[in-house]
């Protein structure tokens, strides 16, 4: 156990460095000139080529990279071309922001999502089954931003149940916020249930038909004690996997989410800086986001292990 | 001694009263709903089982064994129903009960031991708190009934059981399993126990153990007892009466001693005639397979569904079903010529030969250790008759040679400076428990597996260790069998193409056709996927791929243990052919020593990573022997309830660094001697060599004064000495 945990902490480094050259250089590769954007068409050339020295544009790329490497990692982010703030602050706030919101999206996906992929496995077979299953599937494959219209639509705009903003005016109440957070993390939770639940339903079966759940019934169990006791664990344990994987789809539903209801948080930032040209906002964000990504997997896989006793304490001392 | 009192378990209120007690299944039929209608499973099968008796139910797998054992607990699966009949358990009807008496009869009277332990126990919850659960279903408080596992574990001799409850499943040996598995049908006082396959997939000592166990708790219990099993040998060991089903139907039912001795329906003698005895050789009589397969079920069947396989099928057979008829004291056959099948006595060491005269059932349908001999007797003249003594005097050498062989998984050394020598057209049987290392011996020998220290030879040439490294031609020259053909069969190409590959690999110059037919399978086969074949004919084609070239070695690994006993004789009688023919040498695994003596010209032994004995299979089979061969032996011959050849009373000592590996376990340790210093290993007779401390006047041998009069003894004095 302490042996895998070293040696996937020993691989976030790695990973990240590789991850660093793919943003720096897909930034980088992203066409118009930054320094003439940012000063827009009318400005002089001798003056574009005055920022572009400003901003380090005119050093070799390697140079750049290096530079901005040492900078992520020392904390120095730079400021934004957009905002003219410092990028450490603005990342920081709004990613604060966004993970309020996909906390919630997860509060809500996990019950959800394990209640229908249990009843689905208990009835295997039967209609609630085949409902559960479609609809997950179908709700799965309609895209965030589909589903974040229709229910903007529905609930802000005809039954006005929700405000269509997910950001609430300063110094509202915290349950005042909870409402506006609402419905773009219900479309959150849309996306991803049908997913999280099919795998708990898949692992449910196994459960429900293993010998094991069959002899303890024949021990003179109800169906529901078998279930409670037995099942559930069972069939929890093997969809923390896939909970980790529904993570990285909240946080890639958050960029469209958010613009819809919007939101301030970092998908907003991410594709605003990607539009603008904000190349340090854009290169910290996706930074972030990256190590962000990569602790959600450790965490599942954590999770997974110190849940399944086979795994957690391998092969038995017997 | 790890043995716990068995006095003072947990009582279970005694469900039912009144009507006959035990057991009594009438005219019990079971169907599945399929996608083309009913399908019945079992057919009028009835039986009555008193309390404190046993019943074995055997059979090929797909004639409803399973189907029955479940019907009999009302836990089918859930497309399957019961038909028609009725269980009745010590009065209760069970099924007529409603849901909430059915559970309530399940917990007080019903105990089902099912055949894979582990799968039994839910592995995400240690063990303790699962035989908790059921004492708190039986209304025990939650003190209570922790208190209660570690009596409960104590009683199925598990030993240290206070930190066994702390332990997840995973944690447990498959014995260990079991044992828990039983001890969770024993929180009741069970009135109906299902075994079923108990002991399938677990090595010949541990099943010894866990059927003795199974055997002190019957009488202690007194519950009617029901085990379905593949194996005649164990049936007719531990029943009193054995009913035998094919196509749902029961063929033939009686006392166990009848039925396997004097079987009177042709399917049982054939079942019977398909099983190896133990020291039989393949020399002395091919063993017989029965052709086809049984129905399945919900196939239309005209007549007596045996009729397509059985040799004494007529017209009369092809038209009517027949019907139970009496073929003794309490003996019924299904079959319209019973006359027709030779009345004498099957020569089977599965049951004990009628000589043995009346006793208890148990006495009477266990063999004896004196009729194992006689087996033996019969094999070593063939053995001579089969010409050059094998393994020896061929021109050239020997064609396997390892040296030194030694492979490690992390710090465990699996395979210790093992020596090994196969001969040109020689059968070299491996034997052992599970973990002994004849597996990851075998695949060293292929260039599988891990890389270690050794030389391995090959026609007097040093093979590289990995399987890369070898030249074309050796690689051409050692072939492998699986146990389970499908993890080397492609499941997208034919059986054809299958063989046509293994052609052009191989160098070989025959057609698949002809690969085919000598392998024994059918022409329209060929264009099959591997997918659509049965277990028996997927391991023909295995077999078939592996002669495709000239192979000089054929490693076979547990070839014919998945497979049913029918199924079992003609893949044997195959690799039996093969090897005549074409005069291929074998490296042959396998748990089953009846079934390694029968196919192997010689012998070896492996414990725990080494060789302790090796030599020709009579010899090694029949002793004077190691004495973990005698404790195999034992634990494959011996009869239960039987105090002595049972491992598990010798007290478990410690094996170090040094001395013998089998000391901890050995009846007849010389402390100060065994446990300090290697065991030399010693010549007994030609090209027998055993790695002990004992001469040969000490050593087990496969009579009954020595391996199960003798071995206790010493057994007992090493209790009473200061260890
Ligand atoms: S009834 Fe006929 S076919 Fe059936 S077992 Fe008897 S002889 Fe064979
Ligand atoms: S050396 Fe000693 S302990 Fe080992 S098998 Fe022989 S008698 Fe038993």
């Amino acid at each position: 156990m302490r042996r895998f945990l070293l040696r996937r902490l020993a691989a976030i480094p790695l990973t990240l460095l590789a991850v660093s050259v793919l943003i720096f250089t897909a930034t980088e590769l992203i066409p118009g000139d930054v320094a003439r954007t940012i000063l827009g068409r009318e400005a002089g050339d001798a003056a574009v080529a005055r920022l572009r020295a400003e901003l380090g544009l005119d050093r070799p790329i390697m140079t750049r990279y290096f530079g901005w490497l040492r900078g992520f990692v020392t904390g120095q982010w730079g400021d934004s071309t957009l905002l003219r703030v410092p990028v450490r602050d603005l990342v920081l706030t709004r990613l604060g922001d966004s993970l309020i919101l996909g906390a919630l999206a997860f509060a809500l996906l996990v019950p959800v999502a394990l209640t229908l992929g249990l009843v689905a496995g208990v009835n295997h077979d039967r209609p609630a089954d085949r409902i559960i299953s479609v609809a997950g599937l179908t709700l799965g494959a309609i895209p965030e931003f589909v589903t974040g219209v229709i229910l903007l639509v529905v609930f802000a705009v005809r039954l006005r149940w929700f405000p269509a903003s997910a950001q609430a005016p300063d110094g509202a109440s915290p349950l005042t916020r909870l409402g506006h957070l609402l419905l773009p993390a219900l479309s959150l939770v849309l996306l991803c249930t049908g997913y999280v639940a099919r795998h708990v339903r898949a692992s449910t079966v196994n459960a429900v038909e293993s010998p094991y759940a069959q002899a303890i019934e024949l021990r003179g169990f109800t169906r529901g004690q078998v279930v409670r006791r037995h099942v559930l664990r069972n069939s929890t344990i093997p969809a923390t996997s896939a909970l980790g994987v529904q993570l990285q789809f909240l946080l890639g539903g958050l960029v469209a989410v958010e613009l819809l209801y919007n939101y301030p948080g970092v998908g907003a930032l991410l594709l605003r800086s990607a539009v603008e040209k904000d190349l340090p906002t854009l290169q910290a964000t996706a930074m972030v986001l990256g190590v962000l990504y990569m602790l959600i997997v450790l965490a599942a896989d954590l999770a997974y292990r110190l849940l399944d006793p086979r795994v957690r304490l391998g092969a038995g001392a017997s | 001694m790890t043995t716990a009192g068995n006095g003072g378990g947990v009582e279970g209120p005694a469900a039912g009263n009144g009507g006959t007690a035990g057991l009594s299944v009438e005219g019990l039929s079971v169907a599945y709903r399929t996608g083309r209608g009913a399908a019945t499973a079992v057919d009028g099968v009835s039986f009555h089982v008193a309390p404190g008796e046993t019943y074995g139910i055997v059979g090929e797998s797909g004639c409803g064994k399973t189907t029955l054992s479940r019907a009999l607990g009302r836990h089918l699966p859930r497309n399957g129903a019961v038909t028609g009949g009725r269980v009745r358990v010590d009065g209760v009807e069970v099924l007529d009960l409603a849901p909430a008496d059915l559970r309530s009869w399940r917990a007080a009277s019903l105990a089902v031991v099912h055949q894979d332990a582990g799968g039994s126990l839910d592995p995400t919850m240690r063990v303790g708190a699962q035989l908790a659960e059921i004492f708190r279903l039986r209304g025990l408080s939650r003190a209570a009934a922790r208190a209660e596992v570690p009596r409960l574990l104590a009683r199925v001799r598990l030993p240290d059981p206070v930190s066994i409850a702390r332990r997840y499943p995973h944690q447990l040996s498959g014995g260990q399993q079991q044992r828990v598995v039983i001890a969770a049908a024993l929180t009741a006082r069970p009135r109906l126990l299902v075994l079923d396959e108990p002991t399938t997939g677990l090595d010949a000592t541990v099943e010894r153990e866990i059927l003795d166990l199974i055997w002190g708790l019957r009488s202690e219990i007194g519950a009617a007892v029901v085990l379905i099993s593949h194996d005649l040998g164990l049936v007719g060991r531990l029943c009193d009466r054995v009913g035998v089903l094919y196509a749902g139907r029961m063929a033939e039912e009686g006392p166990a001693r009848d039925v396997l001795t004097r079987p009177r329906h042709p399917y049982t003698a054939a079942l019977l005639a398909a099983v190896p005895r133990l020291g039989e050789s393949r020399h002395a009589r091919a063993l017989t397979a029965i052709p086809g397969h049984p129905p399945v079920p919900g196939e239309q069947v005209t007549g007596c569904p045996f009729a397509p396989r059985c040799a004494f099928a007529d017209d009369l057979c092809a038209e009517s079903a027949p019907l139970p008829e009496a073929a003794g004291a309490e003996h019924e056959v299904r079959c319209h010529h019973v006359d027709r099948l030779p009345d004498r006595p099957v020569p089977v060491d599965v049951a004990a030969p009628s000589r043995t005269g009346p006793g208890t059932p148990v006495d009477v349908a266990a063999p004896s250790l004196a009729e194992a001999g006689t087996p033996v007797d019969v094999a070593a003249p063939s053995l001579a008759e089969a010409g050059t003594p094998p393994g020896e005097a061929v021109p050239g050498g020997p064609l396997l040679e390892v040296r030194g062989l030694t492979r490690r998984y992390g710090r465990t050394t699996v395979v210790d400076d093992v020596d090994l020598t196969i001969g040109h057209g020689e059968v070299l049987g491996l034997v052992g428990e599970s973990g002994s290392g004849k597996t990851t011996l075998a695949r060293a020998v292929t260039g599988l597996g891990t890389r270690g220290p050794g030389t391995i030879r090959l026609d007097g040439q040093v093979l590289p260790a990995g399987v890369g490294r070898r030249d074309a031609r050796a690689r051409r020259r050692v072939q492998m069998v699986f146990q389970s053909p499908d993890a080397s069969l492609n499941p997208s190409h034919t059986v054809r193409a299958i063989l046509a590959r293994a052609l052009r690999s191989l160098r070989g110059s025959s057609s698949p056709q002809e690969l085919g037919a000598r392998a024994g399978l059918a022409a329209h086969l060929l264009d099959s996927r591997p997918g659509r074949l049965s277990g028996g004919q997927k391991q023909r084609v295995a077999i078939a791929r592996a002669f495709a070239g000239d192979p000089g070695l054929v490693v076979c690994d547990e070839p014919v243990s998945a497979l049913d006993v029918s199924v079992q004789a003609g893949v044997l009688r195959l690799l039996a052919d093969r090897q005549r023919t074409s005069g291929t040498s074998y490296l042959f695994i396998s748990h089953d020593l009846a079934v390694v003596g029968y196919l192997a010209d010689r012998v070896a032994v492996m414990y725990r990573g080494q060789i302790v004995e090796e030599g020709p299979a009579g010899q090694v089979l029949h002793g004077p022997h190691h004495p973990y061969t005698a404790s195999l032996v034992a634990a494959s011959l011996a009869r239960l309830g039987e105090p002595g050849g049972d491992p598990g009373t010798v007290p478990p000592g410690r094996s170090g660094a040094t001395g013998c590996r089998f000391a901890a376990r050995c009846p007849q340790r010389i402390d100060g001697l065994c446990d300090t210093e290697d065991p030399p290993v010693r010549t007994e007779g030609s090209g027998h060599t055993i790695r002990c401390h004992l001469g040969t006047g000490d050593l087990p041998r496969g009579t009954p004064g020595a391996a199960t009069g003798a071995a206790p003894d010493p057994a007992k004095q090493k209790e009473d000495s200061p260890a």
